[in-house]
């Protein structure tokens, strides 16, 4: 009887570990298996197309019935403008609100605010994307006497609302992570806060600091629904911030459903999403190296 | 290198009576509560200048608390409440008009772990020196400024050649000497010590100890070990606390060959602690 209940026991944790075992490396399997059929999609479509030209044309006409032109440049610029300018607002924000989290409020105003960021995080981009048409639209006009207010600022805007949360809970993680013992050391030696964060903890934190940056890329250049709504999704090389823009992943989201599967459009779109993923792929892989790089020391 | 005798302190450069009262710290009825708790309970003594005095006593007796109250460390955290006076130089440091800044400009402190900021020597040394001048010190001041309190601290001639080396490479020792160097730039009075051998070897702390002989005199030293040996050894005057109170204060020798209260003679006698 017992030796019965043991060899149940053995099985079934045997089954439980073989379990545990697939969640755990499940989440490669996924990463891998995206990969592959994105690219299996854009892969036949690779043969007939000239590298240099869809990296840098800035002609994207794929619904030409006599030459269509594939020329995604203007894109990689629209996202790479739009993030860099989401970012020109976030990374002062996000940085700045994250040490003051960690070092200058109290214990109430720190869980509050912590929260309260959090359901900043939670807002779903489609709803960011009303709060662009409706409210910034307007605002943007009105404040800066532009013709539209979709535009590259609006959606930079949104894109740094949206990305300030993960900057500040991982930039607070990072200077929560400075020992103690550095504060005390400066403070005993006469420091006022500011100088403290200034001269000792920025420093002692830098790496954390800068993935807690490069997160914040990452969830930039990735975002899709807000930037659709709220660029103004025209393609062209913006000269300045109030033109409109159009980014990779938005034109994905708006032509995928038009094309007929196996196009050479639809190939194309899928090809735009292996760039994106090579992009936030690198972004990442960066960010990793980076958090440690600071474990290490 | 000039000691002051025991009895004829030297007035300091730039304390604010220069004439110097005959005690670098007087605290009356100190009492602080960790929220509800009193960790000190009406401490009243007298420090005198010039010399080293040492806190013994068993764990949780409130040394180290007492300790933090000299440079107002302890109200980085919210739910400290202090009362009664602590006076140094004849200043109540718990006046309203007492900039922190200045105060532990004046009163330096050494922890228990040495605490390197994590950048390089050369910055640590002169850490105190860019934080409180207004206008920038030259380089050369700074130099002078390193090369002297490295030399005090006998560091110098081993760092001479990699002051830009990162300060927390440096072995536990060296740390803990570039930890009391670093507060001679600014000029204290007064150095506060928080058991700075307790994570060094017998090598290191004999260093320790013979650098803080060597800086006595020019600085009021209050130094708080477990270590009653080296209280012994190190110590002019020795003050014995438990439970929040203060036991017994004397001269050192007077507190371990006849203490005269039963309790300080069973804490020196190893009955509990």
């Amino acid at each position: 009887m017992t030796s019965k209940r043991g060899t149940l026991d053995l099985l079934s944790e045997r089954a439980i570990e073989a379990l545990i075992r697939l969640c755990g490396i499940s989440a490669i399997l996924f990463v891998f298996g995206i990969f592959f059929f994105v690219f299996r999609e854009g892969a036949p479509f690779l043969r007939h197309l000239d590298l240099g030209e869809f990296l840098f044309s800035k002609s994207w006409i794929p619904t030409s019935q006599t030459v269509p032109k594939y020329g995604v440049g203007a894109l990689i610029v629209g996202s790479l403008s739009v993030t860099a300018v989401a970012m020109a607002i976030a990374v002062p924000f996000g940085l700045g609100a994250a040490v003051f989290i960690s070092e200058f409020c109290g214990r109430k105003t720190k869980e509050t605010l912590k929260i309260v960021i959090e359901l900043l995080a939670a807002i779903p981009s489609v709803v960011w994307g009303f709060v662009g048409l409706s409210v910034m639209s307007p605002l943007l006009i009105n404040t800066f006497h532009t013709p539209i207010g979709v535009n590259m600022l609006n959606g930079a805007l949104l894109l740094a609302l949206m990305s300030v949360p993960i900057m500040v809970s991982i930039g607070e993680d990072a200077l929560k992570a400075v020992p103690d013992s550095f504060r005390e050391a400066a403070i005993a030696l006469g420091a006022t806060r500011w100088q403290m964060v200034y001269r000792v903890l920025l420093p002692a934190s830098k790496n954390g600091l800068l993935a807690a940056v490069l997160l914040g890329v990452g969830r930039a250049i990735g975002e899709t629904m807000a930037v659709l709504m709220a660029t103004g999704h025209s393609v062209r090389i913006p000269t300045s911030i109030f033109d409109p823009v159009r980014t990779l992943t938005a034109t994905i989201a708006a032509e995928l459903g038009e094309t007929s599967k196996g196009s050479d459009h639809y190939q194309v779109l899928f090809l735009i999403g292996v760039l994106l993923f090579t992009i936030t792929f690198i972004v990442n892989l960066t960010a990793d190296l980076v958090v440690k790089g600071i474990r290490k020391q | 290198m000039s000691t002051a005798s025991l009895a004829k302190p030297q007035p300091q450069e730039g304390s604010p009576t220069m004439a110097g009262p005959p005690h670098g710290i007087t605290t009356r009825d100190l009492c602080l509560w960790y929220a509800k708790f009193q960790a000190l309970k009406n401490i009243t003594v007298r420090i005198r200048h010039g010399i080293i005095t040492s806190l013994i006593g068993p764990s949780g007796c409130g040394k180290t608390t007492f300790l933090r109250c000299l440079n107002r460390v302890n109200e980085r955290y919210g739910y400290v409440t202090t009362q009664g006076e602590i006076q140094i130089h004849g200043k109540n440091i718990y006046d309203a008009d007492v900039s922190l800044i200045e105060l532990r400009k004046q009163v330096g402190m050494v922890f228990q772990r040495p605490n390197p900021l994590p950048i390089s020597i050369y910055e640590n040394v002169v850490f105190g020196l860019r934080i409180h001048n207004e206008k920038k010190a030259s380089r050369s001041e700074l130099d002078a400024a390193v090369e002297k309190s490295l030399t005090e601290v006998g560091l110098w001639n081993d760092l001479k050649d990699r002051l830009q080396a990162r300060a927390t490479s440096l072995q536990l020792e060296q740390q803990q000497k570039l930890c009391i160097a670093r507060l001679l730039p600014l000029k204290p009075d007064l150095i506060l010590m928080d058991e700075p051998c307790s994570s060094l070897d017998v090598e290191g702390t004999r260093a320790i100890e013979e650098l803080m002989r060597e800086l006595r005199g020019r600085y009021t030293i209050v130094i708080v070990t477990h270590n009653m040996a080296q209280a012994r050894r190190a110590s002019d005057e020795c003050i014995f606390m438990l439970l929040g109170e203060l036991v017994e204060h004397s001269r050192t020798e007077d507190l371990f060959l006849s203490p005269k209260d039963s309790k300080t003679a069973d804490y020196i006698e190893g009955r509990y602690g």
